[in-house]
């Protein structure tokens, strides 16, 4: 039994509640973060891709002792029919720099790190404990926690939500609406070992450098998805995420996606001989800007995750709710600071504060992109990957036929596919959701 | 096709995991239901860990024993409360090594 009285409670150790806890904590507040895993990390996934500047916002000498596994040189962006892929390269000597931006990350291991940080910046941190219910006063503060552990509620100034894309405690609590099918991906994972000097080899790396992978195309038959290829130190994250609702109406099994992926042509052999060590199942947000849900009221504020603070063009979630979880604990800060009460108008502060960062911009810049996507499924994951592809062939393959012809049947395959409304339809509302 | 990297079954992808299951404490259940959902019973493809079974008589039943608890059936399936989730008491269910 917790008898004492916390300026905060954080639920949940992932990044955003690590972000958090850590934030208050070296500001000197007396927080409390709740884990309902056996360790920081044993219930977290994540592809995993981190970006140094929002942690070094943080811990600025991060770089010191976390374990990363490989800063990204390069990066492919691949459209992928059944026996090809069409892909962007973008490789440069400029990320070999003193501070690299972007590293990819073992989120188990990174998380048992960011929580020993989080503790020694003076949290108490207590795993193997599911918060079961929100504690509120007459007037609907809230004000403490209940536990599946022995003993009576314990109390609080303010709750940090910090408790993932499910988020129960949040949803039923009244606090923010169910997730609907359309609004999140779900995404499974393998761990594949090899050893360093292997994946070295197949990807020309050296000293460290990383490389990944990320695909579109008939991988994920018709449904709006996204396949990726992380290198790890002596791994390769392999992977592949779709929206719920799209799964449901396709009845495809994730695993049977997964296991063609990784014996497509163009896969198989970057993973041929490897180990496999885990398989990883995970929600990601994807509604956008549109389904960012209330961010506070009286003794609460949600983030991470849990305000489905995803970014999903440019696949960034774990800044983003880095970022939050620091902002809303700076807010948490500077209220305590002038002795104010954690009410809903005084922690309005938060979102304010996350409207001028870069979360919300970014969100608000894509806010039409989840629809056009989820609504032209086929067409953006299917027709044109293998247009694409069609084309790719049709311009690379020697074979006689005269150049003009070849671009005529180029083109008059598109128009086929498409039509010409169908084709400048499409450029413009991508171009408009993009703008 | 016989590369054994791309033939595993779905048990042998769990096998890989770590679970610390508590005996008697299913922390998903499925209502009594005489017909499922259809996207009750699209969670017996959908699950990635395939979890849901359809039974002779047409119902669908869980074996939560090699869940992720990545919640997608929570999504699909609770609004219609065919479906009862939640959390494994703390320090139980899948334990991530690398995640």
């Amino acid at each position: 039994m917790i008898e004492e009285e916390f300026d905060a409670i954080v639920i949940g150790a992932g990044m955003s509640g690590n972000a958090a806890a850590y934030t208050m904590a070296s500001q000197g507040l007396k927080v409390l973060q709740l884990e309902r895993g056996e360790y920081p990390g044993s219930k977290n996934v994540q592809g995993a891709i981190m970006y140094a500047n929002m942690l070094e916002e943080i811990i600025p000498d991060f770089r010191d002792d976390a374990p990363l596994e490989r800063h990204l040189v390069e990066q492919r962006l691949w459209v992928m029919d059944d026996t090809s892929h069409t892909g962007i390269h973008y490789r440069s000597d400029d990320f070999n720099e003193a501070k690299p931006n972007r590293y990819t990350i073992i989120r188990t291991q990174f998380d048992k790190w960011f929580s020993r940080k989080v503790r020694e910046a003076g949290a108490t941190v207590l795993c193997e404990t599911t918060v079961t219910e929100l504690v509120r006063d007459a007037k609907g503060k809230v004000i403490g926690v209940r536990t599946d552990r022995a003993g009576g509620a314990i109390y609080t100034d303010v709750v940090v939500l910090a408790e993932g894309v499910g988020g129960l405690l949040g949803t039923r609590g009244g606090l923010r609406k169910m997730l609907k099918p359309e609004a999140v991906a779900l995404a499974v994972k393998e761990m594949h070992f090899l050893p360093e000097e292997v994946i070295e080899q197949r990807f020309g790396l050296k000293g460290g450098e990383g490389c990944v992978i990320e695909a579109v195309g008939t991988i994920s038959r018709g449904m709006t998805g996204l396949g990726f290829l992380y290198t790890n130190k002596e791994s390769i994250s392999l992977g592949i995420g779709c929206l719920v609702s799209d799964f449901a109406a396709m009845r495809e099994s994730p695993y049977a996606l997964l296991d063609a992926l990784k014996s497509h042509p163009s896969i198989r052999p970057l993973i041929a001989g490897s180990e496999v060590k885990e398989y990883a199942a995970h929600l990601i947000p994807e509604g956008g800007f549109k389904a960012i849900p209330q961010l506070f009221g009286d003794g609460w504020v949600v983030v991470g995750d849990a305000a489905q603070l995803n970014n999903a063009v440019h696949r960034e979630g774990s800044n983003l709710a880095m970022t939050s979880g620091r902002i809303a604990a700076e807010a948490i800060v500077q209220v305590k600071s002038r002795n104010d009460p954690m009410t809903k108008l005084n922690l309005a502060l938060y979102k304010t504060m996350l409207d001028e960062s870069f979360v919300v911009k970014d969100l608000r810049k894509y806010k039409d992109m989840p629809a056009l996507l989820h609504n032209n499924a086929g067409n953006f994951f299917t027709t044109y990957p293998r247009l694409m592809s069609e084309a790719a062939q049709n311009f690379m393959r020697v074979d006689g036929t005269p150049k003009i012809e070849k671009e005529k049947a180029t083109t008059a395959a598109f128009i086929k596919a498409r039509s010409r409304l169908g084709l400048v339809s499409d450029a413009v509302r991508l171009a408009l959701a993009w703008r | 096709m016989t590369n054994p990297v791309t033939n595993l079954r779905v048990e042998d992808k769990l096998y890989q995991n770590r679970y610390l299951v508590e005996p008697g404490r299913p922390h998903i259940k499925v209502r009594p239901h005489a017909w499922p959902s259809a996207n009750l019973l699209a969670l017996t493809l959908v699950c990635p860990a395939k979890c849901y079974e359809l039974y002779d008589k047409g119902q669908v039943e869980i074996t939560p024993d090699g869940c992720m608890e990545c919640g997608t059936c929570r999504i699909l399936c609770e609004t219609s409360g065919e479906i009862e989730w939640n959390y494994p008491r703390g320090g139980f269910g899948v334990l991530f090594k690398f995640g």
